[in-house]
């Protein structure tokens, strides 16, 4: 019944990937078009290594690797940053670190590596400020006070000790321990 | 000074060519017999490096241009980018070698009269043109190809979606003859394909044959690294060491913890620990936190008062797993917190201590 649907699909699968493969590797737009028709019909090609989709056409590696990456970087700016990094910042040192032959990263890719990761439990979290995100990589070190503040310099792209006291009303010592 | 700005200048072996990078049509070209000399000025605050072209007083038979005739003997090249210096070393080695002398201009120069100022088609610029777009073309009907195929893949997934429902209805119902072993195999079918289980969990969680092996590999893979770091690391530490070891085939971080969730039951030498944070971590069956936690005690007694931080950097073990073992200590009721815009900072409990 379910086995033989299945052997045909996966011959399906074969057939595609033989041709698109390299596709999928090298097309960002193709990649963020595959996930979300993946999601439309509920499957999640990266639940599994062991999957169809990860073991013919490759997404598997692609995105568990970009993970690898993603807690290096993180773990290697925390003393100076504190553990939260900007999306951008971020697309930045991994396609450094990957290197001038590697394949090409987009945000959307780093944000599905991130929802991934979650599943580890240490903390990984994606803040949405402003049109992007702002990546978390320390379990809750950030309280209310440090959001509210995040938001209100993602306005304009930067606060001071002055603006805080005068939009949130706290004392100079509370804004500066924030900042 | 003439309103020629932002360009591209192109040299060939008769011409030197300027060609708006607005107005592709317009172009304007020197040849290269004209220049008698030419020289460099440095680029200096708020200017730019330049090429200075000192030129021939202009044949009668002059083609076109946009202007008749000027006062000034030379013109100038802004580099407003870069290049000036690369420029300058080519174009002064093709005026010394005079290579328009000895080759024939023929195909190279196609003279468009009009009236308009100058307008020179050359042929080279056309073809790369021509060739880009081709090959745009080309990528276009790729991706289009690409994509038919995958929506039609997607229309067969969704069929497997679709099944794996209906079975996974029969099972809640226990309808039919659906045996044990039809149920292992179903969910690893599930697996493969990235659909969830649908079905509710048993002893294995949504453990299947592959978690099982994968949980008895990372027991031998893992024991010495433990012994390394104090018997215990963060998931995500594990991850990151197992799938640089790997190379290929990598684990998604779901096969990680499903396999992990695997290792108590199978009775392997480690075990996985979920902190009240939610945090996850791996023990050697021999580590006990809880008698770490006396060691912590005692740290922190010495010093008085520790925050996460500098107990990590005390103890040489990672902030994360620090504040979890600070965490426990409060939990059990040895430590206490103080919480405040500083920070998290934690001081013995004298009120159990001292009554």
């Amino acid at each position: 019944q379910m086995s033989k649907q299945l052997e045909m699909f996966r011959t399906n699968l074969e057939e595609f990937a033989s041709k698109h493969k390299q596709e999928i590797r090298k097309n960002p737009e193709f990649r963020l078009q595959f996930q979300d028709m993946c999601a439309t019909i509920g499957v999640d090609p990266l639940a599994s290594g062991k999957g169809f989709w990860s073991e013919m056409l490759g997404v598997g590696d692609f995105y568990y690797e970009l993970g690898v990456q993603i807690i290096e970087v993180c773990l290697a700016l925390k003393h100076r940053n504190g553990g939260l990094i900007t999306l951008e910042e971020l697309q930045q040192q991994v396609l450094k670190g990957r290197g001038k032959f590697a394949q090409d990263v987009s945000q959307d890719d780093l944000l599905r590596a991130i929802r991934k990761l979650k599943a580890l439990g240490s903390g990984f979290g994606l803040i949405p400020v402003g049109g992007t995100f702002l990546v978390q990589s320390v379990p809750a070190e950030l309280n209310m006070d440090h959001t509210v503040v995040l938001q209100l310099a993602e306005k304009k792209g930067f606060v001071t000790v002055s603006e805080i006291r005068a939009s949130l009303k706290w004392e100079t010592e509370r804004a500066r321990q924030v900042l | 000074q003439l309103k020629f700005d932002s360009g591209v200048l192109l040299l060939s072996t008769h011409r030197l060519i300027w060609r708006d990078q607005k107005n592709h049509e317009c172009c304007i070209a020197v040849p290269l017999s004209q220049i008698v000399f030419i020289e460099e000025q440095a680029a200096g605050i708020g200017k730019s490096a330049k090429i200075v072209v000192h030129l021939h007083p202009a044949s009668s038979n002059k083609e076109p241009g946009p202007f008749q005739s000027s006062k000034y003997s030379y013109i100038k090249l802004s580099f407003k980018e870069h290049g000036q210096i690369e420029f300058y070393r080519r174009l002064s080695e093709e005026i010394t070698q005079r290579r328009w002398e000895s080759i024939p201009t023929g195909q190279a120069m196609q003279v468009n009269k009009d009236s308009q100022a100058g307008r020179i088609r050359a042929v080279g610029i056309v073809g790369i043109e021509r060739k880009l777009e081709e090959k745009r073309k080309e990528t276009d009907k790729n991706i289009s190809e690409a994509f038919e195929d995958l929506s039609k893949l997607m229309e067969k997934a969704k069929e497997m979606v679709e099944l794996s429902k209906s079975i996974a209805n029969k099972i809640k119902e226990k309808q039919g003859d659906i045996t044990e072993d039809e149920t292992i195999r179903f969910k690893s079918y599930l697996l493969s394909m990235g659909i969830a289980n649908p079905v509710t969990r048993e002893t294995y969680g949504s453990g299947t044959q592959y978690h099982m092996q994968l949980a008895k590999q990372l027991a031998g893979i893992l024991q010495t690294p433990l012994e390394e770091r104090g018997g215990i690391m963060s998931l995500t530490e594990v991850y990151c060491l197992v799938n640089r070891a790997r190379g290929l085939e990598l684990l998604s971080p779901e096969d990680l913890v499903n396999a992990c969730k695997m290792l108590e039951s199978l009775k392997l030498p480690l075990r996985l620990r979920i902190f009240d944070s939610g945090v996850m971590v791996i023990e050697l069956q021999s580590h006990n936190e809880e008698e770490m936690v006396a060691a912590a005690l005692e740290t922190v007694s010495e010093k008085g008062s520790l925050t996460a931080d500098e107990f990590a950097k005390l103890v040489g073990m990672s902030v994360l797993l620090a504040k979890e073992r600070l965490l426990l200590a409060e939990k059990m009721g040895h430590l206490c917190r103080d919480d405040s815009v500083e920070g998290l900072r934690f001081y013995p409990n004298l009120f159990l201590t001292q009554s």
